[in-house]
């Protein structure tokens, strides 16, 4: 395939038509949390659209990411995208392997330098750079070589990120984030673990359609995902402002959907989607089905002081500081009025009456 | 029977989170009445709880008038008992909805002719035509 | 520091610091106050200390027509004050919560819509009431530092928490852990600052209130 062809072109060489292409874009402004009437503006923008080369590198991960994207809500739409782009290294997903893969991902770089874009999920161990290598090569080598030439770059996941879960305390590998190790590319961080398929492929489709990167958060994260919590467009929120809160999992409460903010629900701090693009085709999310947000798009959500305890609650064991405070200040606040009660009753037994005859003697 | 069972399930007041949409949809139909105004809705963006889809169906009830279109997957469009409010359903070709809208219109966009389209369509009747008569 | 790292200080050992603080110094304060007594009196009582003692508790709360004519800014502006300032703190559920979690008891919130509203009231009254004092000449001469920083102190857990609330200090964790330290400031000082006025009003006026009662006299 060409690379001059746009999607517009590649579209109608397979015989979909003008409605189709519509109900294409249709589906990729929603994707992208567009408004509607931006439909048109995405249809002439897409008609336009020039094919990206991606080059998506794998570091401390799980392949949850991986696994997100590829079973993702709206499968015509995101393989559409997908074989749009040019995707010249994933090592998961594609055929060759060892020095074939390498040199793709090299031929990759050179071909389109300054122009491809990079995707990375996991994050980058700084403590020993053989934690984790590929090909022989470390993280921290492949990401800033791969990075130098990269129009820009998609950090997928908590991991790439924030860290993520090898960023946990006590972060044994020294795991860090694109954006601590790469200053001078503009990066969005797609967090989430995993992240939500459609926001990934919605990133995707914004740079294909629009050339450039959405307005991003600051945390690097795109605001049309990530602008607002899940508190704030949860639909259990109105019992949170009515005060009806499940208890346990199995209570009353819980049976009737009501707010989880007591079971430890990290919604008020999470900024993510869920709540409106949901999970598996669009049939459900956490809360959902029953169980509290744990923040997973937020940095350090692993630390967060434990996913069963309400956001406001103290961490730690108050009662015993009550314990302390009550007992070490009675104790003191006892002694402390003895002595001034003391005080008081010796100066009144010290005190030497004052007589007339003395007043009038002293005159 | 655990405790668990014992409680009964409540279906949730849909009327919470329908409210705002429903008063959007409202207020986009006295546009179109007055000023032919039309206006679209994703019903994607909405922060639905579960039944909320079901209770705006069943609000929204089933119209004179509906469609089908099959273009890279089918998209059905059904007007709802409140004519100039429909109802479209997009599918992708292995069933999987990718989009779900209210337009508010007289006439859903995506069953009008595409323009674009005109120009080859005219050219491949004229081939048509040609074809039959030469036969 | 990480916000969360930050949030996660906050919400941890600072709060157990400042809660051990809290309840120390109260207690302190109070067992001071109460061992110290009052002198006995000799005379014959002419009637009950208790009755009314409460009532002077009780009635107090009811503004002085005297006051309000006296002094309307500050008796108008206090009241909305301290009655705004509980409605927050105790109708407000993230702190019921946190009660419930410590104390284990729990009552219904308001909805946070009017907390939102009573907060903007609260503040409001507060900036009122620290300007009525560098504006009157009176109370200028009256005041000290430390009156002028306990409403600051006041004000800031009030500003910290709409912040948090409205999300306008970003990130969140940030916002609440803010909220969280403000709030730790006003434990730590509050036994050992006018703020101690929460719990010494009363016994001041149980107090007024007994000794009339014991003389016979309506209070």
């Amino acid at each position: 395939m060409s690379d001059h062809n746009t999607l517009g072109e590649i579209l109608r060489e397979r015989g979909v038509s003008r409605r189709g292409f519509l109900k294409f874009c249709t589906a990729t402004a929603s994707m992208m949390a567009l408004p509607p009437t931006m439909t048109m503006a995405v249809a002439e923008a897409l008609e336009k659209a020039p094919r990206p080369s991606v080059i998506w590198l794998s570091f401390q991960e799980c392949t949850g990411c991986t696994e997100s994207l590829t079973r993702s809500h709206a499968p015509t739409i995101e393989s559409l995208i997908f074989d749009h782009v040019s995707l010249d290294y994933h090592h998961t997903l594609q055929a060759a392997s060892g020095d074939a893969a390498e040199a793709a991902r090299e031929e990759a770089m050179h071909a389109h330098h300054g122009k491809y874009l990079l995707v990375v999920d996991g994050s980058i161990p700084l403590g020993d750079p053989g934690f984790s290598t590929i090909a022989g090569i470390s993280n921290l080598d492949m990401l800033k070589e791969t990075a130098e030439g990269a129009a820009a770059i998609i950090a997928v996941g908590t991991c790439a990120a924030f860290g993520g879960l090898p960023h946990a305390a006590p972060n044994p590998t020294g795991a860090v984030s694109v954006s601590d190790i790469i200053k001078d590319k503009p990066i969005v961080n797609v967090s989430g673990c995993p992240p939500i398929p459609s926001v990934i492929t919605g990133v995707l489709a914004h740079f294909l359609t629009f050339g450039g990167l959405p307005e991003l958060d600051q945390y690097g994260r795109p605001m049309v995902f990530f602008g607002q919590s899940i508190h704030d467009r949860c639909y259990r929120r109105p019992f949170y402002d009515k005060g009806l809160f499940a208890e346990t999992f199995d209570d009353e409460g819980a049976r009737k959907g009501w707010c989880l903010y007591r079971l430890g629900c990290k919604g008020p701090m999470t900024y993510n989607a869920c709540a409106t693009m949901k999970w598996n085709q669009g049939t459900s999310w956490p809360i959902e089905s029953g169980h509290g947000c744990l923040g997973c798009s937020e940095p350090d959500f692993w630390d967060a002081g434990g996913f069963y305890k309400a956001l406001s609650i103290p961490t730690s064991d108050l009662a015993g500081a009550i314990g302390t405070g009550l007992g070490v200040g009675a104790a003191v606040g006892i002694a402390a009025g003895a002595m001034a009660h003391k005080k008081k009753t010796d100066a009144e037994h010290e005190r030497e009456p004052l007589t007339v005859e003395q007043l009038e003697g002293e005159s | 029977m655990s405790k668990l069972e014992r409680i009964k399930v409540v279906e949730l007041p849909a009327e919470q989170n329908l409210r705002p949409l429903l008063h959007e949809i409202g207020h986009a139909l006295r546009k179109l009445a007055d000023r032919g105004e039309e206006h679209v809705i994703d019903l994607r963006a909405m922060p639905f709880g579960p039944g909320d889809e079901a209770a705006l169906m069943r609000f929204l009830g089933e119209g004179e008038a509906s469609g089908r279109v099959d273009a890279l997957g089918e998209t059905r469009i059904r007007e709802s008992r409140f004519p100039g409010v429909w109802l479209i359903d997009h599918y992708n070709e292995d069933g999987g909805r990718i989009a779900l809208q209210i337009e508010i219109t007289r006439m859903p966009s995506i069953l009008r002719t595409p323009p674009e389209e005109l120009q080859d369509s005219l050219a491949g009747f004229g081939l048509a035509l040609k074809e039959r008569e030469t036969n | 520091m990480t916000p969360t790292e930050f949030l996660v200080l906050t919400r941890g050992p600072l709060f157990d610091i400042a809660v051990t603080i809290f309840v120390f110094g109260i207690v302190l304060r109070l067992f001071e106050v109460l061992i110290l007594g009052r002198k006995a009196d000799l005379a014959a009582a002419r009637g009950a200390e208790f009755k009314p003692g409460m009532a002077t508790v009780m009635r107090r709360f009811v503004p002085d027509r005297e006051k309000l004519q006296g002094s309307p800014v500050v008796t108008i502006l206090g009241y909305l004050f301290h009655v705004g300032f509980f409605v927050c703190l105790l109708l407000f559920v993230p702190h019921i919560e946190l009660i419930h979690s410590t104390l284990g008891i729990s009552w219904p919130g308001l909805p946070t819509a009017m907390i939102d509203a009573v907060a903007v009231i609260t503040m409001l009254a507060l900036v009122g009431l620290f300007i009525n004092r560098l504006n009157s000449k009176l109370l200028r001469f009256l005041s000290t530092f430390e009156d002028y920083f306990l409403l600051v102190v006041v004000f800031l857990t009030l500003f910290t928490g709409y912040l948090a609330f409205h999300r306008i200090v970003e990130p969140y964790p940030t916002a609440l852990a803010l909220h969280l330290l403000s709030v730790e400031l006003m434990l730590v000082i509050f036994p050992f600052t006018k703020l101690m006025h929460t719990f010494t009003a009363f016994l001041g006026r149980y107090y007024n209130g007994a000794m009339y009662g014991r003389r016979g006299v309506e209070s």
